[in-house]
């Protein structure tokens, strides 16, 4: 039966202290890895023949912005079908540069999700086949979720909103 | 497709065709844009192009408090939007800690089911009407207005639900809910006698059979590979059912079992789905029964009792102050908010819907993401229809279930 502390002993026995930042929220186990890595863990985590974490749940991105030098945080959920076990694991990069490799060649179900993610963060996925916007229209120039665009203030009073019943 | 003729290179019937599929095409059923490169009416090239009803709901989400949430959620998939509102309650009661009593588990599994019926019955009577036989729709619609009937007398509305609270539902089921329930279960005169009527004119006819084996087929490798959940999986021969793997809501109560196809093609996919509709009416007999072995008190427990989260009863709010202090502090978005990320999924219609879900403790949630199965899955569709009839490619997008609504969000 795989635990939660299986898979972190063998995570760290072939990446060392690489790995940091081990959590259990609510029962799933999370990890922090180096961004240059991401590639190399979810290929070992998808090899090994005791951890079979072969499907993707989950990609996308976080915006920490008081975090600097490491503002963007790209998650994947990982699901070992097997075993019936979920873990999840984080890479921060600097919002200046921000590239992370692209997990598409080992999953073809990254594609949509890391243009998701480029669109809406700006996460520079190295190595995407066609990494353009997906939601939002091609003619933007930001990337709406991160955090300096606040939604619009509920308050304002300077709007003329008759048209709309709110005059 | 192999034996296809090839013409010499730089002979003019050479040249392919561009056609655009959409944006608003009525076989589409929904806002898809695909650019196909067709070769007489074989397609060798398929581009994709999503978004045009993005609606920017995990950024309006930072702005909410959590039973604000809700509404947002029903938008996602509206076939079966009493889901995705479950998911999203189970997910707030995961990182608030709430357990909800037996009774609200089976009122919910009651609600999901026939959430799930209604969106497999349009998906697969619209495979019907997509290949030529338009009868089948229009026999199964009275019972979706049947469920609809249900919601409305549970929650007061009908397509975008708002069903439930957080710990429970807004109100008890009604006497003329539980009514209806029974009408929608008779053997006779009920769903499963239009359910058999509806396979019997469509599982051995020979023209839908014609129309759909061997139509976008996928391996379950590839399958798996494509990120592909719920009854999509399943007809690929994958037997991944989030309500087995990872019980919620008392599921694991039930007795049921998860179809599985073989081919992956649109008629495995129509075959299992029309399971699903049989082990769906099943489950809700099942639940049916144990909401009525509830007496007294018992029998009349909608919501947990966490009054923190759940709103309390209008004359309550007029004659108490605790009640008073909790509506005002609810209303408000006050509520205290622990601080952490909880990933919660529940089986969609469509597959695995997950709710991952920041907490930085403030009154809204740091981040909200919603996996939306059909978005994943899309991703699939120019692989699928690829060297096929475009005829076929109608038939398969449709037989996918996509929902606009979920694929944007």
């Amino acid at each position: 039966m795989l635990t939660n502390e299986i898979i972190q002993q063998k995570l760290t026995e072939k990446f060392g202290d690489a790995l940091t930042d081990w959590q259990e929220p609510y029962g799933m186990l999370t990890f922090t890895a180096p961004k240059e890595m991401n590639l190399k863990v979810l290929q070992f985590l998808f090899d090994d023949t005791d951890l079979k974490f072969n499907f993707l749940t989950d990609l996308q991105a976080v915006h920490y912005p008081d975090n600097k030098g490491a503002e963007l945080a790209v998650v994947y959920h990982l699901h070992n079908w097997v075993d019936n076990i979920r873990i999840r694991f984080k890479v921060f990069t600097d919002i200046n540069q921000p590239d992370v490799y692209s997990a598409t060649a080992l999953y073809q179900s990254a594609n949509f999700m890391e243009r998701e993610t480029y669109d809406f963060f700006g996460v520079n996925f190295v190595g995407h086949p066609n990494l353009i916007r997906i939601l939002n229209v091609d003619e933007m120039d930001y990337f709406p979720l991160r955090k300096e665009f606040p939604l619009e203030d509920q308050t304002r009073i300077d709007k003329d909103d008759e048209m709309f019943g709110r005059g | 497709m192999s034996d296809h003729i090839l013409l010499p290179e730089g002979s003019i019937e050479k040249q392919t065709t561009t056609l655009n599929l959409g944006p608003t095409h009525p076989a589409t059923h929904g806002v898809f844009q695909n650019i196909l490169e067709l070769d007489g009416e074989r397609i060798m090239k398929a581009t994709s192009t999503v978004g045009y009803i993005h609606r920017a709901f995990e950024k309006i989400a930072e702005r909410r408090p959590l039973y604000q949430i809700t509404p947002l959620t029903d938008r996602l998939n509206y076939c079966s939007s009493p889901i995705n509102n479950m998911g999203w309650h189970l997910t707030c009661e995961k990182l608030l800690n709430v357990s909800t009593p037996k009774r609200v588990d089976y009122l919910r599994v009651i609600i999901m089911e026939l959430a799930r019926i209604s969106d497999h019955l349009i998906c697969n009577s619209i495979v019907g009407v997509d290949s030529g036989a338009y009868s089948g729709f229009l026999y199964v619609m009275q019972f979706r207005e049947l469920i609809y009937e249900i919601y409305e007398e549970v929650c007061g509305s009908r397509l975008t639900t708002n069903i439930g609270r957080i710990g429970g539902f807004e109100r008890n089921f009604t006497n003329t809910a539980f009514e209806k329930l029974e009408k929608f279960l008779d053997e006779k005169t009920g769903y499963p006698a239009q359910l058999k009527e509806f396979e019997n004119l469509f599982t051995r006819n020979r023209i839908f059979m014609d129309r759909t084996i061997g139509c976008g087929p996928i391996s379950a490798e590839r399958a798996m590979n494509y990120g592909f959940t719920g009854p999509n999986l399943r007809a690929a021969g994958v037997d991944y059912d989030v309500r087995v793997h990872s019980p919620y809501s008392s599921y694991q109560d039930f007795d049921f079992t998860i179809p599985v196809g073989t081919t992956g093609d649109c008629y495995d996919r129509f075959l299992v789905r029309n399971q699903e509709m049989w082990q769906s009416l099943s489950i809700i007999n099942q639940a049916y029964k144990k909401v009525q072995e509830f007496k007294g008190a018992e029998a009349d427990v909608f919501h947990a009792d966490v009054p923190a989260y759940y709103l309390p009863e209008k004359k309550d709010v007029y004659t108490k102050m605790e009640a008073l202090i909790y509506h005002f502090k609810i209303v408000m978005g006050e509520t205290e908010m622990p601080v952490g990320e909880v990933y919660n999924s529940v089986e969609g219609a469509n597959g695995e819907l997950g709710y991952y879900l920041i907490s930085d403790g403030g009154r809204t949630p740091y981040r909200l993401h919603f996996r939306r199965p059909c978005f994943i899955y899309y991703q699939a569709y120019p692989e699928l229809i690829k060297d096929g009839m475009l005829s076929d490619a109608v038939i398969t997008m449709s037989s996918l279930n996509l929902i606009a609504g979920e694929l944007d969000a």
